[in-house]
């Protein structure tokens, strides 16, 4: 790795991380990340998800503790042990998800837990407070009613009250994650005003992202990290898209197996049309027997939503589902069963397991009609048997049927719910982060299977966010950005680079990347 | 004896075997402990008619028990098993004393009229989304009303019945073995236990209650109806509050309209002291019965030993407490 931080050393009056590691059970999370950030600039932080952006934050703002590495704010060697130290140094955070309470004024949410008091700190000083805020929004030049309820502001209001609440710690760095992600285009410009009118006033600005022309409008330099490494800090003036695309996706493809040839069974599911919110617009495609289908794209592109929407676990707006040709109605996970389309979700332990129960009665769940004697009467000897016939099947390690499936590992969870579907006879399969929580030995172990799966003619979309995964698996490849399809990709061709430029355009952005 | 007749039927839920099987012998120690002190301190508990006269006191609320349980398990509540008892046995009443029908088709109507309360409640839970709490709190009041409008504020007497107060009061099981005459009523809350822990750990809708508990979204996932499940669990829980009704409308040769609020509490109690957890996914039947004997053991205990009652309520009190919070220690232990 050069010596990449170098570039601005020295020059980095605000804040300075240097060497900071970090480890979780079992994860390198942050190995020698480095960050700085000047006065009155907006420092883009980059990076897949996963990259380790979020831990650094954490770091940051005293939520996380290094192992090691230093942190240096204005100039000064910094202990951040806990978050209300960071909020004390000048360090706010805005979160992808605000956190107001909103039955509660703003102003009200901006100095929740430090209320000016009056009449011997009996009573809030609600005047105060009022007042206080007025001119903090007065400063962000914003039209926002102190005594106004949180809850009947819009998303975007209620973002500007987080920015308030943090400006009202004189913070004098402020972190933005995705801070764009529920604005829309007017919104959007409201922001970056602010935002410029902040860096004139000497706040620092962390700006997290993925949306690449975001960065190009505000950002004065970018940092890329890349599994837990800081790889690179560029100017953002002169750097092109592809440059930054290409850092962040820089890994190796660990064993380059790519699936072969396509896929050309018969369809077996095809979507026209479908619409459930905003992360779901006009979503179309089809998938073969045989065949597995990628669905790439960053977190939050709306992918999940779609095989929800698929699997009526949520309601469609609008949108035909055709399966082995036949129009059908979806509009409940009992239709999508009967009709043979099952969903994995990646939270096995919620949406996937009864944990309590056995390894047996969660293989058999979806079927245990099937095994009741005139519906009534389980026939649990029956069940037993079948379950362990998939035991063996599919490798599930597990002392006995009768295991609770809370004490399996996560590979073998996967397993478990991989075989609920099979007893089903299901044949069109959508995994959602298929090899989430699951260790480097067991994933080897689920691509197996789903190519085992695939060559059996069965069906298969796996939603992923790893590109390595994606690419190893698919024979085509979706891509979705924020809540459309920005582009399908032939699986053995595709590479990492062209489908991370689909997973961050922007529809509205697209024509002006192509433009430059 | 009784207790190990259950715990043959009552099999092992699988993986919930050594948690459920502590804590089933827990509850059990500390009845059989109860017992024994009383016994020692208490000259006429332990003789013949102090014994069955606890049995007799435990028939209703452990069938009550019962019906609490298959709701408790499958996540939800049901506060109106108490007045839904007096509603059926109303409606028993009418059905034998008003309109002359036979005794067969009174039983009949006390269980369908259950089944069809319990039916509306699971109904307005599983498709208003209202939650159980308020669903069954609402109809708590509603049947009490209904009882209340249907009888006229009186009590129905079963004198053109005299069979009726066979089911609750003779003794079968005395025609079989004279110096062991049971009351029915006694007899009837260990076979509804039984049955009820057949239907739990044996049936279909039992694997349904267990997941359902456990957890519902998983369950919906899994393509299973759980809004159906959960009306059917309601039901088969109101049928049984019916069975409660015949009970004590039997015993007291009357429908009672204005009886029947409390019973709900006693019922929940015994529950959650047999171990059964409140947030649903795990429970036993043999539970709940010990639950409702320990309270009624109690009850007697130290009424025999001349506490007074607004004392006794308060030792009920505390041991609800404290059951609970052990059964929570031992939890976490495991």
């Amino acid at each position: 790795m050069a010596e990449a931080g170098a570039v601005s050393a020295g020059t980095a009056d605000l804040i300075e991380m240097r060497r900071i590691e970090k480890h979780f059970p079992g994860v390198h999370a942050l190995r020698d990340a480095r960050f700085d950030l000047r006065r009155g600039e907006v420092h883009a932080l980059m990076g897949e998800n996963g990259a380790g952006k979020s831990t650094l934050m954490k770091v940051l703002t005293g939520v996380n503790q290094p192992d090691s590495g230093e942190i240096l704010i204005e100039g000064g060697p910094a202990s951040l042990p806990n978050p209300r130290a960071a909020q004390a140094l000048g360090i706010g955070i805005i979160h992808q998800e605000l956190h107001l309470m909103s039955h509660l004024s703003a102003a009200q949410n901006i100095f929740i837990g430090r209320e000016p008091r009056r009449l011997f700190g009996w009573f809030t000083d609600e005047a105060r407070a009022n007042a206080e805020a007025a001119a903090l929004f007065r400063r962000m030049k914003v039209d926002i009613d102190p005594k106004t309820e949180v809850g009947h502001m819009t998303v975007a209001r209620q973002q500007l009250v987080e920015i308030a609440k943090a400006l009202s710690f004189n913070s004098k760095a402020l972190i933005m994650d995705e801070p764009t992600s529920a604005l829309n285009e007017t919104e959007v410009e409201h922001l970056f005003a602010i935002i410029e009118d902040l860096k004139r006033q000497g706040v620092g600005i962390v700006y997290i992202t993925h949306k690449m022309d975001e960065v190009k409008r505000i950002a004065d330099r970018i940092t890329v990290m890349r599994d837990g490494q800081t790889i690179e800090t560029l100017p953002a003036a002169g750097t092109p898209i592809s440059k930054i695309i290409s850092l962040m996706v820089g890994r190796e493809l660990a064993d380059a197996a790519r699936p072969e040839g396509r896929a050309d069974g018969e369809e077996a599911l095809r979507v026209e049309g479908l619409n459930r919110g905003p992360m779901v617009r006009d979503v179309s495609f089809t998938v073969r027997k045989g065949e597995i289908l990628g669905f790439a794209g960053l977190m939050g592109a709306g992918r999940t939503e779609v095989a929800r929407a698929i699997f009526g676990a949520d309601r469609k707006e609008s949108g035909d589902i055709y399966v082995h040709g036949r129009k059908r109605r979806i509009d409940s996970p009992a239709d999508a069963v009967r009709h043979g389309v099952a969903y994995l979700s990646e939270d096995r332990k919620r949406f996937g397991l009864v944990t309590p129960m056995s390894v047996g009665d969660n293989m058999t769940m979806a079927s245990w009609p099937r095994f009741a004697l005139a519906r009534v009467l389980m026939r649990d000897a029956a069940l037993r048997r079948t379950s362990k016939e998939y035991v063996n099947l599919l490798k599930v390690k597990t002392p006995s049927v009768d295991q609770e499936t809370r004490l399996l590992s996560g590979g073998n969870q996967q397993k478990v719910v991989i075989a609920k579907w099979l007893l089903r006879d299901c044949d069109i399969l959508f995994f959602d982060e298929p090899t989430r929580g699951i260790d480097v030995g067991a994933k080897a172990e689920i691509y197996k299977l789903l190519q085992g799966l695939a060559e059996q003619g069965k069906a298969i979309v796996v939603i992923s966010s790893e590109l390595p995964e994606v690419l190893r698996l698919s024979h085509r490849i979706v891509v979705m950005c924020e809540g459309r399809i920005t582009g399908e990709l032939d699986g053995p061709t595709a590479t990492q680079e062209a489908i991370m430029t689909l997973a961050t355009q922007r529809a509205a952005a697209a024509n002006r990347l192509e433009a430059q | 004896m009784t207790n190990t007749v259950l715990e043959q039927v009552a099999p092992s839920r699988s993986g919930l075997f050594t948690i459920a099987a502590l804590q089933k012998a827990v509850a059990f120690v500390a009845l059989i402990a109860l017992i024994a002190f009383f016994g020692v301190s208490a000259p006429n508990f332990l003789t013949g008619i102090n014994l069955v006269g606890i049995l007799q006191a435990t028939a209703v609320s452990g069938v009550l028990g019962v019906a609490s349980t298959f709701v408790i398990i499958s996540g939800g509540i049901d506060l109106s098993v108490g007045t839904l008892m007096t509603f059926c046995a109303v409606m028993c009443g009418v059905v034998l004393t008003n309109w002359g029908m036979p005794m067969a088709v009174g039983v009949v109507a006390a269980l369908a009229f259950g089944a069809l309360a319990g039916a509306v409640s699971g109904l307005i839970i599983a498709k208003l989304k209202v939650p159980p709490f308020i669903a069954t709190l609402g109809m708590m009041l509603l049947l009490k009303g209904l009882a209340l409008v249907i009888a006229q504020d009186k009590p129905i007497y079963f004198n053109d019945t005299p069979n009726f107060s066979l089911i609750s009061n003779d003794s079968l099981i005395g025609y079989v073995l004279p110096n062991f005459a049971i009351p029915n009523g006694v007899l009837i809350l260990f076979l509804a236990a039984i049955a009820g822990s057949i239907v739990l750990n044996k049936t279909l809708l039992g694997r349904y209650i267990f997941a359902l508990g456990s957890n519902e979204e998983a369950a919906r996932l899994s393509g299973v109806n759980t809004d159906f499940w959960k009306v059917v669990t309601y039901a088969l829980s109101g049928s049984v509050c019916g069975i409660a009704g015949l009970i004590i409308a039997s015993r007291l040769n009357s429908a009672q309209p204005a009886l029947g609020q409390g019973y709900e509490l006693e019922a929940i109690a015994a529950v959650v002291i047999g171990g059964t957890s409140l947030s649903g996914g795990r429970g036993t039947m043999l539970g709940t019965i010990i639950g409702a004997f320990i309270m009624s053991v109690l009850t007697n205990g130290l009424r025999i030993m001349g506490v007074a009652q607004e004392w006794q309520i308060v030792v009920t009190g505390v041991i609800i407490i404290v059951a609970v919070y052990v059964d929570m220690l031992l939890r976490r232990q495991s």
